[in-house]
């Protein structure tokens, strides 16, 4: 039973680590309880319990949910200049990139379910047992391009670590065409989600063809932000052999994913305020303030301006090369395109409503707690499944001796 | 038929293993709820099934307001497809008509919910919804501004303390908003009387489209258009996704956010499932023409009520039918004309 000895070594990998390896996981244990306890009040008294009202009908949830799907993407995607440039743990990259996607569909699974209003009837998105709306609802699609891609990452990713625990060379044969496919799946279920919003003729500020290219670009941006950080983290723990220069060019590419990013937002913006449309209305609900002083626009400023500084450092070679300048220009990019295409898409898309009622949503303390609850899930498995998988495939836990294994795919 | 033998088969087997795995759920599983689970799409129901599924349906009722009243599933009549006409001239912004229809459809009355919208314009900038108020003779009205005019339109004016708040919470408006059904709005009410110099008014419900975007963005087919043209909702069906709502171009779409409040007395009993049949928390509705009362020759409440006329209806099939004589004779406009919906719901001037 080679599989359960696989189990039982994992499940002693996780118990065992250090002082903040136990502070995190209590950290992340507490604000998932929060939320759970939250998420209970939501379902005894209803959606209710969050400020999402007629007017603005998508709200926190779906913001975060968007954002995730990028995550989810960029991840992936990552593997293709790790091929490109040979950059040297090839096979660490993958691993990890795809962990980080797994982790994030599962979050985006739980943001959609946490926002329906009747979760117990999931089942009728399914094909066969449900009645899924194809081929005309792309949320429908939605649901079935995100399962595809949770799959297919989820069996890479065992396959790998199978092999490797078992100290057993994997099939290149298989695994190769299964990380090439995961490449365009990557693709898209971000171009799915943003056909989502884009479909909608009713919601002038989605209803933009540029959006699904916007999309995969701050992807580009915000998926590679989280992983540059994590490379370094586990450099420092675990030993993850990757270079500086795997680094820098990771920002570099960052840099290019991110111009090309403002750029397209900026031809927005220049379309919105040139014309002068009725239209205009959403896009001033984003930069300036249109009602009271509760408004996106606190945020999508100091974003706008990071995604900027964001883009100045890693341009520069000098500041992206530099561990702290390029750090703090993932923390940038990561703010930026969360705002960007969190609540910077929800509430202007939605806000005025299609009448012109305008009502300004900010989350409620439960929507934080539930948010909170699902990304310390997400972070949870993510911790558990990298902690498990890095000491297993850079060969620490081995079963059956200490052969050396070539860790390139 | 394949299909249905899938389905059901696997969630009957699920729901097996789904009760041993968690004996106490299992044991708050009353048959009704399981059979709830079970159920097919409404489209798919046999008839004995579909008669099945209304007597369920009366029985909860009967647990819930004392009575069980009637459901039934009435279906399109031959040859008709409906079609409204409202006069812009008439429409004096009374909001009887939202009120009537509050009390046929069954809607919540906490938190309110209402189907029918109406909005004043200024007569000086026309339907421009830039410049709609839905919260007219009501402290949250937007363009009743006391002070602050700067610049046209919404975008730059500050709010009072009190339309914040019922900015921040709509549901907060209607205690101020009720309008006694008998007689107009007065001042002492929170309101005013209407309709006021220099606007009109434009109620909004579903416009009953042709091309419903809602019914395309579904990701479950809850929501469909029936033979005679009626955007209908299945409430047992609909996951709460509100993909719907952020597809609707008129807002004609309410959700339930909480478990809906309707008095034992207040329930109107005689009911269609596609209908005004009492709905759940976390369900979305809307106008259906009164499904329940049109299918079998009457009015819409709405048209009933209406104290001026305003409201018409009828076949859009029958050359004879007062809509169509409107359609021919009148000067018509649908809303959102660009968006290619194709509305059966015909605003006119007089």
């Amino acid at each position: 039973m080679h599989f359960m000895s696989f189990v039982k070594t994992s499940f002693k990998l996780w118990f065992s680590g250090g002082r903040y390896y136990w502070a995190w996981i209590v950290f992340l244990g507490l604000l998932i309880v929060s939320g759970a306890f939250a998420y209970r009040d939501q379902l005894a008294d209803g959606l209710i319990v969050t400020n999402m009202r007629d007017p603005i009908s998508w709200g926190f949830y779906i913001g975060n949910f968007t954002f995730l799907v990028g995550v989810a993407a960029a991840a992936v995607i990552l593997v293709i200049p790790a091929y490109i440039y040979h950059w040297e743990p090839i096979k660490e990259v993958v691993l990890l990139g795809e962990l980080l996607a797994i982790s994030a569909i599962v979050m985006c699974f739980l943001f959609v379910t946490v926002d329906l209003g009747r979760p117990d009837r999931v089942l009728h998105l399914i094909p066969l047992i449900g009645s899924p709306n194809f081929p005309s609802s792309l949320l429908a699609w939605d649901v079935l391009v995100l399962n595809l891609y949770f799959i297919l990452n989820f069996f890479i990713v065992s396959y790998l670590l199978y092999n490797a625990f078992l100290g057993r060379e994997y099939n290149k044969a298989v695994l190769l065409p299964l990380v090439l496919l995961s490449i365009p799946a990557a693709v898209s279920i971000h171009t799915v989600t943003a056909f989502l919003y884009n479909g909608l003729p009713a919601r002038p500020f989605w209803n933009a063809s540029i959006l699904a290219p916007r999309f995969l670009a701050s992807a580009f941006c915000s998926g590679p932000a989280i992983l540059l950080i994590l490379f370094q983290i586990l450099r420092k723990t675990n030993g993850l052999k990757i270079k500086d220069a795997a680094l820098s060019k990771i920002a570099e590419l960052m840099a290019y994913a991110m111009f090309i990013n403002l750029f397209l937002f900026g031809a927005e913006i220049f379309k919105e305020y040139y014309s002068n449309t009725e239209h205009l209305v959403y896009t001033k609900v984003l930069f300036v303030s249109v009602l009271g002083k509760t408004s996106v626009h606190y945020f999508m400023w100091p974003a706008l301006i990071c995604s900027f500084l964001a883009f100045l450092l890693f341009l520069i070679p000098k500041t992206r090369r530099n561990i702290y300048t390029m750090n703090a220009g993932c923390l940038m990019i990561f703010f930026g395109v969360y705002t960007e295409k969190g609540l910077g898409l929800v509430i202007p898309g939605l806000t005025p409503d299609t009448l012109g009622e305008i009502y300004m949503y900010a989350p409620s303390l439960t929507e934080y707690r539930v948010a909170a609850g699902v990304f310390a899930v997400g972070f949870l498995i993510f911790t558990l499944m990298v902690k498990a998988a890095i000491s297993i495939s850079l060969g620490e836990t081995v079963m059956l001796g200490d052969q050396s294994r070539d860790s390139r795919i | 038929m394949k299909k249905e033998i899938t389905r059901r088969d696997f969630l009957k087997k699920s729901a097996g293993v789904a009760a041993t795995l968690c004996l106490p759920a299992w044991a708050a599983c009353t048959q009704d709820n399981v059979e709830a689970f079970l159920r097919e799409h409404f489209l798919e129901l046999s008839p004995q099934q579909l008669t099945k599924v209304l007597r369920r349906l009366e029985k909860e009722n009967l647990k819930r307001f004392g009575k069980a009243g009637t459901i039934d599933a009435t279906p399109a009549m031959k040859g008709v497809v409906f079609g409204y006409g409202l006069d812009i001239s008439r429409c004096i912004g009374c909001r009887r008509c939202v009120h009537a229809c509050v009390k046929e459809n069954n809607q919540s009355r906490k938190p309110a919910i209402q189907w029918i919208n109406v909005i004043e314009f200024n007569k000086e900038s026309g339907i421009d919804f830039g410049e709609a108020d839905p919260y007219y003779c009501s402290p949250g009205s937007i363009h009743n501004k006391a002070a602050g005019e700067k610049g046209s339109g919404s975008s730059t004016q500050e709010l009072s303390k009190e339309q914040k708040a019922i900015l921040q919470n709509p549901e907060s408006q209607y205690p101020l908003y009720q309008i006694n059904a008998e007689k107009p709005k007065t001042e002492a009410a929170g309101g005013c009387k209407v309709p006021r110099a220099d606007h009109f008014y434009v109620p909004v419900a579903c416009q009953q489209c042709k091309d419903p975007p809602c019914v395309k963005v579904c990701p479950v087919k809850a929501t469909w258009m029936e033979p005679d043209g009626i955007v209908v909702i299945d409430y047992d069906w609909c996951i709460g996704c509100r993909y719907c709502m952020a597809a609707c171009p008129y807002g004609a779409r309410r959700f339930n956010w909480s478990e809906p409040e309707l008095a034992a007395e207040e329930f109107n009993p005689d009911t269609h499932y596609l209908g005004n049949r009492p709905r759940r928390r976390g369900v979305v509705e809307k106008c259906t023409f009164c499904i329940q009362r049109t299918r079998k020759g009457l009015y819409p409440a709405c048209v009933e009520i209406c104290p001026v006329g305003a409201r018409k209806f009828g076949n859009l099939l029958d050359p004879e039918s007062e809509i169509r004589y409107i359609m021919k004779h009148k000067r018509v406009l649908i809303l959102k004309n660009e968006l290619a919906t194709h509305p059966k719901f015909f605003y006119f001037y007089g």
